[in-house]
């Protein structure tokens, strides 16, 4: 902040009028902030900008104590719908809902799945989770609005600084290299593990992703850019999600058609407890993973560094 | 079992409280990330592994690898290279 302080000042004794809005704004933030010696010391020479920093910061106080009472209202309001909920852990109350009940006792004849959750979320609830992993993509794709670098001059300048700040990424560590190199299999296969047991053990598409993930960006952090690059770029990551998006809903409409029209589905539901039960869950839940995997990569390697 | 409940909801709040009166950026993510810990402790002990494993993994794992590339970005967390230059 205090850089900035100190161009600003520069620029303003220069008498450049040249400084364009949007740096201007910027910069009147960071003062606004600042200490107020300063910035005596520089409105002094404009008193139109006086007076837009007075507005500027009555605005600020405005604003502040709006969202500050909003706030408030919200928690209030949330605290009121509280009170309105069924005792935690209170036998009773689970009478009410009859669908919990339905779930709970049907689960494994309707959808063969062992694992009760993963028969909800991905069979009964199945377009609830198709937009979740929607929604995974998409904030991929609104990270990647915000954050990607224009090949322009100054975008030029702001990939040479990326870089630099990525070349920086392999650690000449042998504590760190070597765990990783022992580690990083065994959380790729555990979330395999995850992914592929969805439906019969705890865990799932969305947990088993998220730990392959972790595990991509554990390797991405000690090995750096250019090892991570030979498996994984922008490309595969469009491929695979795309390719994993289009096969979950058609999957998906398929059961749906099928079922809606009383038609024989050819997938059975198996028989329950072994890996290949469950009807098209196993795939499902594949595909849920590589998404999840995907989008949690994408959204580190994105922040780190702005592009792939 | 009752006890080990309470010590670990207690030190939930006590980290939530502590997240927000932290000055420093770096400590906040990581008080964070033991609130994250505990509570995926605490869906175990509510018998939902599923949420666990999604917990231990997204919340303690994932968002503060994400925060911490945040801080990097706007340079609150101090670099050995940098360091080194002063």
């Amino acid at each position: 902040m205090k850089k900035r302080n100190e161009t600003l000042l520069k620029w303003l004794n220069e008498g450049s009028e040249t400084l364009d809005q949007e740096m201007m704004e910027s910069l009147e933030g960071d003062y606004l902030a600042g200490d107020e010696k300063q910035e005596t010391a520089v409105t002094k020479k404009d008193e139109s900008s006086r007076f837009h920093m007075i507005i500027r910061s009555a605005y600020i106080r405005i604003s502040t104590a709006f969202s500050v009472v909003l706030c408030i209202a919200l928690i209030a309001i949330l605290m009121y719908t509280v009170m309105d909920m069924p005792y935690f852990g209170n036998a009773d109350t689970l009478v009410e809902s009859e669908v919990s009940e339905f779930y709970i006792e049907h689960t494994l004849e309707h959808t063969g799945a062992v694992n009760v959750i993963s028969g909800i979320i991905l069979n009964f609830r199945g377009f609830d989770t198709l937009g979740e992993a929607h929604v995974l993509f998409i904030a991929v794709c609104s990270v990647m609005i915000l954050l990607h670098i224009h090949p322009t001059e100054h975008g030029a300048h702001l990939m040479a600084y990326e870089y630099d700040d990525a070349s920086e990424e392999p650690h000449d560590d042998d504590i760190l290299l070597t765990g990783v190199r022992v580690l990083f299999p065994l959380i790729v296969m555990f979330g395999i593990y995850i992914i592929l047991n969805g439906n019969l053990s705890p865990g799932g598409g969305f947990s088993g992703g998220a730990v392959i993930g972790a595990g991509l960006i554990l390797y991405l952090s000690v090995y750096g850019y250019i090892r991570t690059r030979r498996f994984f770029t922008m490309r595969t990551f469009r491929i695979l999600t795309t390719i994993a998006l289009i096969s979950y809903t058609c999957s998906k409409t398929f059961h749906f058609v099928t079922g809606a029209n009383d038609i024989k589905a050819m997938i059975g539901i198996g028989t329950p407890g072994t890996i290949f039960s469950g009807g098209l869950l196993l795939p499902l839940n594949i595909f849920v993973g590589l998404v999840v995997a995907c989008t949690m990569y994408a959204l580190f390697t994105m922040f780190r560094k702005g592009d792939f | 079992m009752e006890e080990l409940n309470i010590l670990l909801l207690l030190f939930i709040i006590a980290c939530a409280v502590s997240v927000s009166l932290t000055k420093n950026l770096l400590s906040a993510v990581i008080i964070f990330m033991a609130q994250s810990l505990a509570m995926s402790v605490v869906w175990i002990l509510l018998e939902s592994p599923d949420l666990a494993i999604t917990e231990a993994a997204v919340g303690a794992g994932v968002t503060s690898l994400l925060m911490f590339a945040a801080l990097k970005k706007i340079h609150r967390v101090r670099d050995e290279k940098h360091e080194k230059e002063k």
